[in-house]
This record gives structure tokens, C-alpha cells and sequence, in this order.
């Protein structure tokens, strides 16, 4: 049932967003319907999937099992505050787009997520520590393994951006 | 990774390379367009109460309490719904067997919708869903499908007359007399659990109505094919009143989005409220009530064959249990018709196929659509052959593969296969892994103390999306086509359009289709937009099931684009006065082959066919838009009086090689080495195969391994939350190598054939052969997926294995 609206104030990709919200709001809720950010995804809303995953002040969570009134006065970074500036990518989100590491792009916001947390705490991570961060976050598509290589090349070093509009490679296989 | 030595990638530009996906930018931004994200002003929300109960009665439904609740503008019952409707009709002859959206009199599955709750948001919906008060009296379910068979069963549907919705023994061949003459019999049972897909991202349906156009339009998690055609239909409106938007993107498929009773629900809401309206499954709904469940298959299985290894004939019964209602869930036995001998040259077989109702959540379409619990119950049999003559599966597998040199393969059920290398592929497998390798590594995984074994699997993956069951297991249909098509055209300014008639969920057919269209108009794919028209204005499709679209979109892109180019060398050839044989077309501009010099660029091409009709031939359309609608190769027949037809017209084939351990005191079990050999022939996009690859071996893993949908007996699904039900994360999912082949089909543009389902359908049995091969030193075997910890330590347990102190 309704209950009073609360007041909270959210840093939402750098910008504070004060909003008015139901207190039973989940946090996926209010980025999707009260900011109209939709890159964040809602797939099992039990915890487990972890399509919904954000950044919370700096930590990857579940934003369907948090309510908006808990992140009050928190910053939160979503899929679409992942990129240096707009019209550019992250490494990260250029190694999935060179090692072909999403098919239907669903659960890929919250897997860049969880890679973009685990290289900002290890930058050279190994395959176990990979899978160890993804973990909790499920594809259907992919089987993980041209995630595991995306994380691979992304943290490879000197790996660079391609370009601000990818473009194919045109080089062959073999 | 591509053969590069084979040379049927020599002739191609694109083809075959490594490219980034078109749709990849937006998915990694954030910037998806899925069903979920289409807001409409004045947008509402639906919430379903379900039934608690498998079989009962309704007796009455009290929804004065929600109604009263501020922000509530309706509750739907059954009865106001079903009048004003027409059923949803399942895939075989069986009309008694009618399924609305929601329940009317009586529930037949715990989790049916009975009624439907309207609100301002989804929370109010639901809240207001709680306060509908809903009486019911049990009635006897049916949960067991073998039991469901008797006479005296209680019955699902009764009208309809007992359980079983078809039936049909198919004897293809001598297989009596090949029984009698073979040296040697044997008969098992396997069975294959209740599983799905089960994409991350749920059903979602938005529907609205306008009451001026008289349109609907429709925004859906959509990957069905006739969708727009049997909405309209159900929903009582001409077909050209529903407009379904393709450019949704949808999350994950791979064969169950078929949405169809949640959008007639969605639709009929939109035009009763003149509302948008928008109903998004919850998880537990989309395990239970989404009617979203895959095949649940027992296998009868007896072979005959001789002393050296030769296999004669098959007798295969296969029951399966479709859950409470039908829509095309009967004709997944259908498809396994086509590929009914696996790879193997069996010369007969007789097919016993039941499709049982029960009181469960009704079975969808399932990635391979029936045919991975086929091939997992044929490749036990070969592994129990080899084990009961002493031969090396291997060894066995290469005595009774199709040659090389026998095709096309007609089979005993009436289907060609295209062609196909089946020893050189399982060859690469063993060599990739490699198999002397593996050899030693069970021997030292046994001498650590654990159970360890190798599995292989040789399976075929039939292709290209005919539906030539639907005559086949229905004598009133008489479907022969299952076409599809593309339209392309360039503009004034030079650019290149496609225009596809269905939706995408991961498959990445913008890739496929600018891959395909730049390399017959020779122009960079980056270059060539590729949109999803919706279904007022697009030409028809048949959605993207049964591995088709590389084959069929593939196909129909590559037509239509065909036609361009032979347009602009017509107009070339006007041009420059000379016989467009003279002609040689690249990269867009047109030359004189004796003179290179006397050419005509792509843009002045371009600009005769849009601006100057006085310099194109006579008779010829101005503009450049053409279509293609392609038939599936080797269809259009209907089947034979003892039920022989070609199914698919080609034919992968995957082979995979295992290696596996079993932990004594917990029963579970780890994969060391996963490889597969794989040919689907030529690859237009490397990248989107061997992704679909990599996931279909992930989603085979789960099926053999971990996923079950679980009923009490009293009917209630146990396992409707990602706790019971488990879908294998990165820590489950081994690295995985996948070796390529080529052996391009005949029937095909490119050479090109299906590997959507690739990986789901060789796994599988592939993992079980390594399980039952780590069983066997300790006399134990499994004859039932899900191969759970528990299901292991239950079958080694039987086996006398103690636990260690």
C-alpha cells in the first residue's frame, strides 16, 4: 500500500537528482521510470541475476534489492555514466564490442558493471579472478567466454579505444 | 577460428571476417531498446493472480475490494475476456483443446492466470491483485505423463478425450526384419528433465489502441513466427489493425518469447481502456504462469545391431509431457523426425511419439525446438553399444558415421542431408583436445581418488527453419512455404537501406544482413543501415526459429541486393552501349572489361535511376528498391502417405569431447576440458557463431547438469526463483574450445548454413557420456538429466560407493 513520499537527493552519473519517491521504490525503479534511465535492467528482481547491477558510491549492488531512500545522499554510476564522455566508450565497453562479449545486450550493463568494479580494484586480473567478478551476474547468451576475453584484452596493456565510432576491423580470421 | 585454407572463403570480401556488430554500440552504452523501456503517456499496468492449484473449479470471484482501490481502472476476468475473444488453437488437430489468456470455470496448472488487474503503476496492481478474492474447489490433476495416458486418468482437457493431444507410430524401413537379423539388442530408458531457456530478461508486452487509425500497436519481447497474423486473428481484428513494432529489442530468446496469450491480454486491455497498457513478467510468473517450460521427454530406446559395431535399426518411443494446454509444443517431436538417425547410417527405424497432457505449465518452443533430447537419447545408445561390445565409442562412432562421400544422405524418414564431413570434424575435436592428452588426465584424476571420464558426442543440427512438421503431424494444414524476405534500396544520395520483418534477440541480424548485402553490392557493411521494420510495412517473415536466418534473411538479402546490382549494370550498359556481359561490376562502379577506362561511378549509377529517367533503359522502374521473398531450399512438398518429408533443408553437425570429474562425497562435478568440433559451413559473421556456440554449450551444461523445473505431486512448480532453479554462472561454465570446419552447403547463397542452436544440441549428451564413463569403474550410470550433485551422489550411493570416513 501507499505510504508518504519521501524526499531524496541521489547523484545519479555526477548529477544530483533530488526526487520525490514512494518509500517502497527500489533504487532499479527509480533510474529507470523517475530518471528515465533505462540502460539498467531488471531480470529476476530477487537478487540473483544481476542485470540490475550499479555502482553505489564506488561498490557494485543490486539495485532491485536496495530501495531508492537507501542510496539518499550516495552516488550512483549506471551503464550510461561508464564512458569517459558522451559519443566515447570505456576500454571496457570497447573490449566487449571487439571480443563480441554481449549477443542480446541484456544482462550487459550490469557484467560491465561488475567488470568496470573488479579492473578499478585489479587492474591486471587473472581468468579466475575474472570469473570470480562475474560471477554473480548471468548470461544467457554468451557461455562467459568472450566476456572473460573482453576483460582480458581491456586490461591488456596498451590497450586503447578504437575509435569514438566503432567501425569493423575488416581484418580476417586465421 | 575460419579455416583459411578452405576455399570457399576466397570468393568473399566480408564474408567470413572479423567484424564488430552493429548492434553491439548501443547495447554497451546503455542505449537498448527493449520492451520494458517503451513508455506511452498515460501508460498503465497489469498484475495477474493465478490459480494456487493444478486442477480445480472456479466458484466464484469477488473483485469488488480492488475495484474500490483509488488508481485501479479495471479487473479482467476470464469470462468478460473469452467471449469477446477466439482461442488460441494448438499446432496439431486437436480443436477441444482451446486456450484463452485467462482461466474461465476451471484452472488446469498451478500458476494459470485467472484474472488480470489494471492499475495507474505495476506496485498498485499489485496490490490491488491481493485484494481479488477468488473461491476454488479442487478437482483430480494428472502430473505424471505416463500415468496420464490411462484410460482413467483424470483429464486435462475433457472435452478433448482423454490426455494424449497426438499420437502417431511412423515405421520407416524394414525394421522388423532388421531386428531379426542383427547379431545383437539392446533397450534403454532415458529421460530428459523439464528445462528452458529461460532468457534474463522476461516477457514484456505494450500494447496501445488507437481509436481514430483503429490500429493496435504492439511493443513485445517478441520471437515468434504468424504472431501479428494470430493476434489480429484472436483478437478479432483484420490483420492490417495490428502493427507490431520490430525495432524492439529483445532479451534473450532462444525459442520461448512467444508471447501470444500475454499480448491478446495486453491488446483487449488497450482498446477496453483506450489506455496504453503494459504487462511485465515478474520472474516467478515467467517460470510458472509464463508458459515458457521446454520438453520433458521419456525415451524408449532399442537399437539392433552386429558384433563388429554395425548399427542396423532403431525403435524409439518418445512421450512427452506438454504441460496443460498446446500451441506448437506437439510438434517438437516433429523436428527430430528430420535428423532421426543422428549422423549415423541406420537403414530403419520406427518412431513412437506421444504428446500427453498434464496439469503443469504448458511446454514452448525450446532452442533445437525438440531436437537436443533426441540427440541426447541417441548418442546413450551408442555409448551403451560400445559399452556392451567392448569397442572404443570413439571407434564405434566412426564405423557408423555418414561418409563423407554419400551425400546428399537421404534418411529413412525422408530427409536429405546437404552435406557434411562428420569423421574430420569429430577428428579436429580430438585433435584439439587432445584426446591422447585427456587419456592421461582421467588416469591421473582416478589415481587422485576421484571418478573421472570422457564423454564424446556426434550430433547433428538440422537448419534453416522449414516447418514441414505442421503438414506432417496435422493432415488439415498444409503449410509448405516458410519464407522470408528483405528489402533494400538505395537513395538519392548513395547510401544503402535494408529493411528486415522481424525482431532480434541477440542473433545480431543487422550484422548478418549489411555483411551479406555489402558483399553482393560490394560496399562497406559499416555503411549499409540495416532497420526492423514493423509489421504493416515490412514483407514476411517467419521470425528467427530453427536456425533459419542465416540461411533464409541471409538468403533474401543477398537476392534482393543481386537484383540491384543487376539493375545498375543494366543501366551501365544502356549507358555505355554495350552488352552488360561486357561489363564488370566491383566495388560499386561499373567498367568496360577491354577498357577499364570506359566506367560509370556508383553515383552516377544512382543518380540515372532517382533523377534522369532519359538516360535509363526503356521499360525500367525508376529508383532503386528492390525485394526478395525466399522460399526455404528444398521445401514446398507435402509429406508422403507414411509420413516421409524433408524437414530443414541443412544440416551442422557439431561434435563434442569432454573431460570430466566426479567428487566421490559431494557428487559433483567439474569439467576440465570442453571442446567442440563444429561445421556449420560457410560463416558469414566468425564472431556471432562462435558466440551462440560458446552459449549454447553453456545452455547445454545447464541442462544436463543443473536446470529443472521441478513439480510437487501435487502440481506445484518447486523451482520458480533462480535459488531452485539454477542457471550455470562463470564459475560453472568451463573455458571452451571450439574448433571450426567448412563444408558449404549446396543449397545456399554462400554456402551458409544454420548455427543458432549450435552447442545446446551436442552438449548435452556429450557431458552425460562423461559422467556415466566416470560411473562406470564403480558400476553406477545415469539414465536422467538434470545430472545434479544430488542425482549423482543418490545413483553412487545405489552403486554401494561409501562415503569416505
Amino acid at each position: 500500500m501507499s505510504f508518504s513520499p519521501v524526499n531524496v537527493e541521489i547523484k545519479v552519473n555526477g548529477v544530483i537528482q533530488p526526487r520525490t519517491v514512494e518509500p517502497r521504490t527500489t533504487l532499479v525503479d527509480f533510474l529507470r521510470d523517475h530518471l528515465g534511465l533505462t540502460g539498467t535492467h531488471v531480470g529476476c528482481e530477487h537478487g540473483i541475476c544481476g542485470a540490475c547491477s550499479v555502482l553505489l558510491d564506488g561498490e557494485p549492488v543490486r539495485s532491485c534489492c536496495m530501495f531508492a531512500v537507501q542510496a539518499d545522499g550516495m552516488s550512483v554510476t549506471t551503464v550510461e555514466g561508464l564512458a569517459p564522455q558522451r559519443g566515447c566508450l570505456s576500454k571496457m565497453q570497447d573490449a566487449f564490442c571487439e571480443t563480441h562479449a554481449l549477443q542480446c545486450g541484456y544482462c550487459t550493463p550490469g557484467m560491465l558493471i561488475a567488470c568496470h568494479a573488479l579492473v578499478e580494484r585489479t587492474p591486471q586480473p587473472t581468468e579466475a579472478q575474472i570469473r570470480d567478478a562475474i560471477g554473480g551476474n548471468l548470461c544467457r547468451c554468451t557461455g562467459y567466454q568472450q566476456i572473460v576475453d573482453a576483460v582480458k584484452l581491456a586490461t591488456s596493456p596498451g590497450y586503447e579505444v578504437k575509435s569514438a565510432q566503432a567501425k569493423g576491423s575488416g581484418v580476417a580470421h586465421g | 577460428m575460419v579455416d583459411p585454407k578452405h576455399p570457399a572463403y576466397k570468393a568473399f570480401k566480408y564474408i567470413g571476417r572479423s567484424r564488430r556488430a552493429v548492434e553491439h554500440r548501443r547495447f554497451v552504452t546503455g542505449q537498448g531498446h527493449y520492451a520494458a523501456d517503451v513508455v506511452q503517456p498515460g501508460l498503465l499496468h497489469v498484475a495477474i493472480v493465478a490459480s494456487p492449484y493444478a486442477s480445480a473449479r472456479i466458484l466464484s470471484i469477488d473483485s469488488s475490494a480492488a475495484l474500490a482501490l483509488p488508481g485501479v481502472h479495471a479487473v479482467l476476468t476470464g469470462e468478460e475476456l473469452n467471449s469477446a475473444i477466439s482461442p488460441m488453437l494448438p499446432g496439431v488437430d486437436a480443436p477441444k483443446v482451446a486456450r484463452y489468456p485467462l482461466a474461465q470455470g476451471v484452472v488446469r496448472y498451478a500458476g494459470e492466470w485467472v484474472v488480470a488487474v489494471v492499475a495507474e503503476s505495476r506496485a498498485l496492481a499489485e496490490d490491488a491483485s491481493e485484494l481479488v478474492c477468488i473461491e476454488y474447489e479442487q478437482t483430480p490433476h494428472a502430473v505424471d505423463p505416463e500415468a496420464a495416458m490411462a484410460p482413467d486418468a483424470p483429464q486435462v482437457h475433457p472435452a478433448h478425450g482423454g490426455n494424449i493431444i497426438w499420437h502417431r507410430k511412423f515405421t520407416w524401413g524394414p525394421v522388423d526384419e532388421h531386428f531379426a537379423a542383427a547379431e545383437h539388442q539392446l533397450s534403454y530408458r532415458v529421460r530428459w528433465a523439464r528445462s528452458s531457456t529461460v532468457p534474463i530478461e522476461t516477457f514484456v508486452a505494450t500494447c496501445s489502441w488507437n481509436d481514430a487509425t483503429q490500429i493496435l500497436d504492439v511493443w513485445a519481447s517478441i520471437q515468434m513466427p504468424k504472431y501479428p497474423d494470430l493476434l489480429a486473428k484472436c483478437l478479432h481484428l483484420p490483420g492490417n489493425g495490428v502493427r507490431v513494432h520490430y525495432d524492439v529489442d529483445v532479451g534473450g530468446s532462444y525459442g520461448v518469447k512467444r508471447g501470444l496469450k500475454h499480448t491478446i491480454l495486453v491488446g483487449f486491455l488497450a482498446r477496453k481502456l483506450g489506455r496504453p497498457v503494459r504487462f511485465l513478467e515478474d520472474r516467478l510468473e515467467n517460470m510458472r504462469g509464463g508458459d515458457m517450460q521446454g520438453p520433458d521427454r521419456i525415451f524408449d530406446v532399442s537399437f539392433a545391431f552386429d558384433g563388429d559395431g554395425t548399427v542396423r535399426s532403431m525403435r524409439m518411443r518418445a512421450i512427452d509431457d506438454i504441460g496443460a494446454y498446446a500451441g506448437r509444443s506437439p510438434l517438437q517431436l516433429g523436428k527430430p523426425v528430420g535428423a532421426i538417425v543422428g549422423p549415423y547410417r541406420i537403414a530403419s527405424v520406427e518412431y513412437d511419439a506421444y504428446s500427453v497432457m498434464t496439469n503443469k505449465t504448458p511446454q514452448e518452443a525450446v532452442r533445437g525446438f525438440g531436437q537436443a533430447p533426441t540427440n541426447y537419447a541417441i548418442e546413450t545408445g551408442i555409448d551403451r553399444i560400445a559399452r556392451y561390445l567392448g569397442m572404443d565409442p570413439i571407434e564405434l562412432r566412426r564405423k557408423n558415421l555418414i561418409d563423407k562421400d554419400s551425400f546428399p544422405y537421404l534418411i529413412p524418414s525422408g530427409t536429405y542431408y546437404d552435406s557434411g564431413d562428420y569423421e574430420a570434424v569429430m577428428d579436429k575435436a580430438l585433435a584439439a583436445a587432445p584426446y591422447g592428452d585427456l587419456l592421461k588426465q582421467r588416469e591421473t584424476l582416478r589415481a587422485q581418488g576421484l571418478l573421472a571420464g570422457i564423454g564424446v558426442s556426434t550430433c547433428l543440427e538440422p537448419s534453416g527453419g522449414n516447418s514441414a512438421f505442421e503438414p506432417l503431424f496435422n493432415p488439415k494444414n498444409e503449410t509448405t512455404t516458410w519464407m522470408d524476405s528483405c528489402l533494400i534500396r538505395i537513395d538519392l544520395n548513395g547510401a544503402v537501406t535494408a529493411l528486415m520483418g522481424t525482431s532480434t534477440a541477440g542473433q545480431a541480424h543487422e550484422t548478418l544482413v549489411s555483411t551479406v548485402v555489402g558483399e553482393v553490392l560490394q560496399r562497406e557493411p559499416d555503411s549499409i543501415r540495416v532497420l526492423h521494420a514493423d509489421s504493416l510495412n515490412s514483407l514476411p517473415s517467419n521470425s528467427p526459429v530453427g536456425s533459419r536466418m542465416a540461411i533464409m534473411l541471409g538468403g533474401a538479402a543477398a537476392g534482393a541486393a543481386k537484383i540491384l546490382r543487376d539493375k545498375l549494370l543494366t543501366i551501365a550498359a544502356h549507358n555505355l552501349e554495350v552488352a552488360k556481359d561486357a561489363l564488370t561490376y566491383e566495388d560499386g562502379s561499373v567498367y568496360l572489361q577491354s577498357n577499364p577506362a570506359r566506367r560509370m561511378s556508383w553515383d552516377a549509377l544512382v543518380e540515372i535511376a532517382h533523377r534522369k529517367y532519359h538516360c535509363m533503359p526503356e521499360g525500367m522502374e525508376p529508383g532503386l528498391q528492390e525485394k526478395f521473398c525466399w522460399e526455404v531450399p528444398s521445401g514446398g512438398k507435402m509429406p508422403t502417405e507414411d509420413g516421409r518429408v524433408q524437414m530443414y533443408p541443412c544440416h551442422s553437425f557439431e561434435s563434442h569431447v569432454v573431460l570430466a570429474s566426479i567428487d566421490q562425497q559431494t557428487g559433483k562435478t567439474h569439467l576440465h576440458r570442453y571442446v567442440v568440433g563444429h561445421d556449420c559451413g560457410v560463416m558469414i559473421s566468425p564472431d556471432v557463431v562462435h558466440g551462440m556456440t560458446y552459449g549454447g554449450v553453456a545452455h547445454g551444461l545447464g541442462a544436463a547438469l543443473l536446470e529443472k523445473f521441478a513439480f510437487s505431486e501435487e502440481g506445484q512448480l518447486l523451482s520458480g526463483t533462480f535459488m531452485d532453479y539454477l542457471l550455470p554462472s562463470a564459475q560453472e561454465v568451463p573455458s571452451i574450445t571450439i574448433v571450426d570446419h567448412c563444408t558449404p552447403s549446396p543449397l545456399t547463397e554462400f554456402g551458409q548454413k544454420g548455427s543458432g542452436e549450435a552447442g545446446y544440441l551436442g552438449g548435452p549428451a556429450a557431458i552425460a557420456s562423461a559422467i556415466n564413463d566416470a560411473l562406470a569403474p564403480v558400476g553406477a550410470n545415469i539414465d536422467e538429466l538434470p545430472m545434479t550433485p544430488q542425482a549423482v551422489w543418490r545413483a553412487l550411493r545405489a552403486a554401494g560407493v561409501k562415503e569416505a570416513q
